[in-house]
């Protein structure tokens, strides 16, 4: 066991995932199985091996700063769940 | 009684001013009406792709190397996950780790005379948020016009490597946000305004024992949103750490949130768990490779910055430091005291005027420089006036404010107001013996030795002449009359 079921239901957490109690045990074992065979990969002595953060070789992808038209605003808010005022809205954020 | 010291360290913010955002087309101008200014990319769309501006990571190399620091030759993206509605991909584009594209620099202060180099981590690009609106009823209201507009975040090092130093006073927190602010507003990278949060400063405040070396648990400051309540706020922010820990309390990593207008910070309502942001490499952009030639060129191409100015200042043209430290905090400043003295030569009384009453006049009516109707010529032909004995110094108080307030010319004031300076002896004469008729016991005291006595006569014939007298020729006469009457 790499992960717990404790670790399980934080990673929910953190994907907003809601869990029944058997889902958590049934992946709790899925991503254990998952991690083994990275595991198995960790074994090899990468010490002298530059971490990768890019597969593709290709560098300084850069546009040109320059702006252009911005959608229209009935368009913004085409696939916003709820909006008012010309504004997305969510369920109240209290910030203090 | 045990003695605290602080350690304070500074998240500063900073909008980079480029025409579009940061991976998209969409005006990254500040304002708009809500939402008019998001494409697919800012908004997260599916199936969208950001590209990186080339301009926001060209600033960023300008700020890195204007602040000292060494530019990261391969610096990538990275992205932050969470979920919160400020932006709506889940996650912000932003750079983790050892790779920011600057790192390792400093900014020097000056505080009471005292010099220090405030030590700098990282210097990073990503991207700015959207503004939450706290509106009536159950509901949070969300404009992403701000969202996706590059962001500059600019980091203090604490402890401070061997050479360089570290943050310890409010005063110090604030004279760094001044000087950063100086540094970005010369390059052009950021327009420095507080008030409507193109640069935000964000400190992390503790104290620890003085003699020991951990620091204490920290607690972090959000709204500043002036020079005044940077200073207030981390005022406030010590003593009340000092009270809780001389009580025996403990410190609580928080939030804490400065209202400025009861003068107080109030804790934010902590989170339920310590964010994890899962960071990861950005897939979606390339990497950054920079050329050392191409860094090179680009440090060599800085604009004079605000401390090699300064030393110009005092060493070319002869200004005292404090004067030239004030004058060079701003580049508008700066260029109005250099201008007007090629047009009058005389820096001292360029620089008197500046530090007086200009700083005043626009403090006090909340001015920028920049957009004050006085030009330098206003100032030195006024000065020129002055050195022609036409106005008195006196006089020149008020000619100045008038120019400040309406942007007309010295000599049109002095015309218009009747300010002229009497230097006409036979026009003050009846004006003295007037006030030495109305003052026999101070005439007897003055003649009787008490000198000093003399300043009051003078004053009365200032008074008299609404100050329009030229002061030298009224000490002259006051005392040829004197001697008259002895």
């Amino acid at each position: 066991m790499i992960l717990s079921r404790e670790d399980v239901s934080q990673v929910a957490f953190l994907a907003r995932l809601e869990l029944t109690d058997e889902e958590k045990d049934k992946l709790t074992g899925h991503i254990n199985n998952l991690l083994q065979h990275f595991a198995k990969l960790q074994e090899l002595d990468t010490d002298a091996v530059e971490p990768t953060s890019h597969v593709i070789p290709v560098e300084n992808v850069f546009r040109e700063d320059k702006a252009r038209p911005s959608l229209p605003p009935q368009d913004v808010l085409a696939n916003a769940p709820e909006s008012q005022d010309d504004c997305f809205a969510v369920p109240r954020i209290v910030e203090t | 009684m045990q003695e605290y010291e602080p350690i304070i360290g500074m998240e500063v913010h900073a909008e980079l001013l480029t025409e579009s955002k940061m991976f998209c087309g969409c005006t990254a101008e500040f304002g708009g009406e809500p939402n008019t200014r998001c494409c697919p990319v800012c908004l997260g769309l599916p199936g969208s792709l950001p590209v990186i501006n080339v301009k926001a990571v060209q600033y960023v190399v300008k700020a890195a190397l204007a602040l000292n620091c060494s530019i990261t030759p391969n610096s990538i993206f990275h992205r932050k996950n969470y979920f919160y509605p400020d932006l709506p991909k889940g996650y912000q584009i932003s750079q983790y780790g050892d790779t920011p594209i600057g790192q390792h620099g400093w900014v020097q202060i000056t505080v009471n005379g005292a010099t220090k180099k405030i030590a700098i981590r990282r210097v990073h690009l990503e991207e700015d948020t959207g503004k939450l609106l706290h509106v009536e009823g159950d509901r949070s209201h969300i404009d992403y016009n701000r969202g996706g507009v590059p962001l500059m975040e600019i980091v203090t090092q604490n402890p401070p490597p061997p050479g360089l130093d570290q943050i310890q006073s409010a005063e110090e927190a604030k004279e760094y946000l001044v000087r950063l602010r100086a540094i970005l507003t010369y390059i052009g990278v950021n327009d420095g305004k507080l008030e409507e949060g193109s640069l935000r400063c964000e400190p992390n405040i503790s104290l620890r024992p003085v003699g020991q070396i951990e620091f204490g648990v920290k607690t972090e400051l959000k709204n500043l949103n002036s020079f005044r309540a940077v200073l207030r706020g981390i005022e406030y922010e010590l003593e009340r750490q000092e009270k809780v820990l001389l009580k025996g309390g403990k410190i609580v990593h928080e939030t804490r949130r400065w209202d400025d207008v009861r003068g107080a910070t109030a804790s934010m309502r902590s989170k339920e768990f310590e964010q994890e942001y899962r960071y990861f490499p950005e897939p979606d952009l390339t990497p950054l490779r920079f050329d050392a030639q191409w860094v090179e060129e680009q440090r060599k191409a800085l604009p004079e910055l605000p401390d090699q100015r300064k030393r110009r200042f005092i060493e070319e043209l002869g200004i005292p430091e404090y004067d030239a430290e004030i004058l060079t905090d701003s580049r508008p400043m700066a260029e109005f005291f250099e201008e007007a003295v090629k047009l009058s030569a005389d820096a001292k009384s360029v620089s008197n005027w500046m530090m007086g009453d200009l700083l005043r006049l626009l403090n006090a009516t909340g001015t920028e420089m920049e957009q004050s109707k006085l030009t330098p010529s206003h100032l030195t032909e006024m000065l020129n006036l002055i050195g022609k004995g036409t106005i008195s110094g006196k006089i020149a108080k008020t000619v100045f404010e008038e120019m400040f307030g309406t942007g007309r010319r010295a000599s049109e004031i002095v015309e218009k107001l009747g300010l002229t300076q009497i230097t006409d002896e036979s026009e003050l004469i009846p004006i003295i013996n007037q006030v030495l008729d109305e003052n026999p016991r101070i005439v007897q005291d003055v003649l009787g030795g008490k000198d000093k006595s003399l300043a009051f006569l003078v004053g009365q014939t200032m008074r008299y002449t609404k100050g329009r007298a030229n002061p030298p020729l009224v000490n002259r006469l006051l005392r040829e009359r004197l001697e008259s009457r002895r």
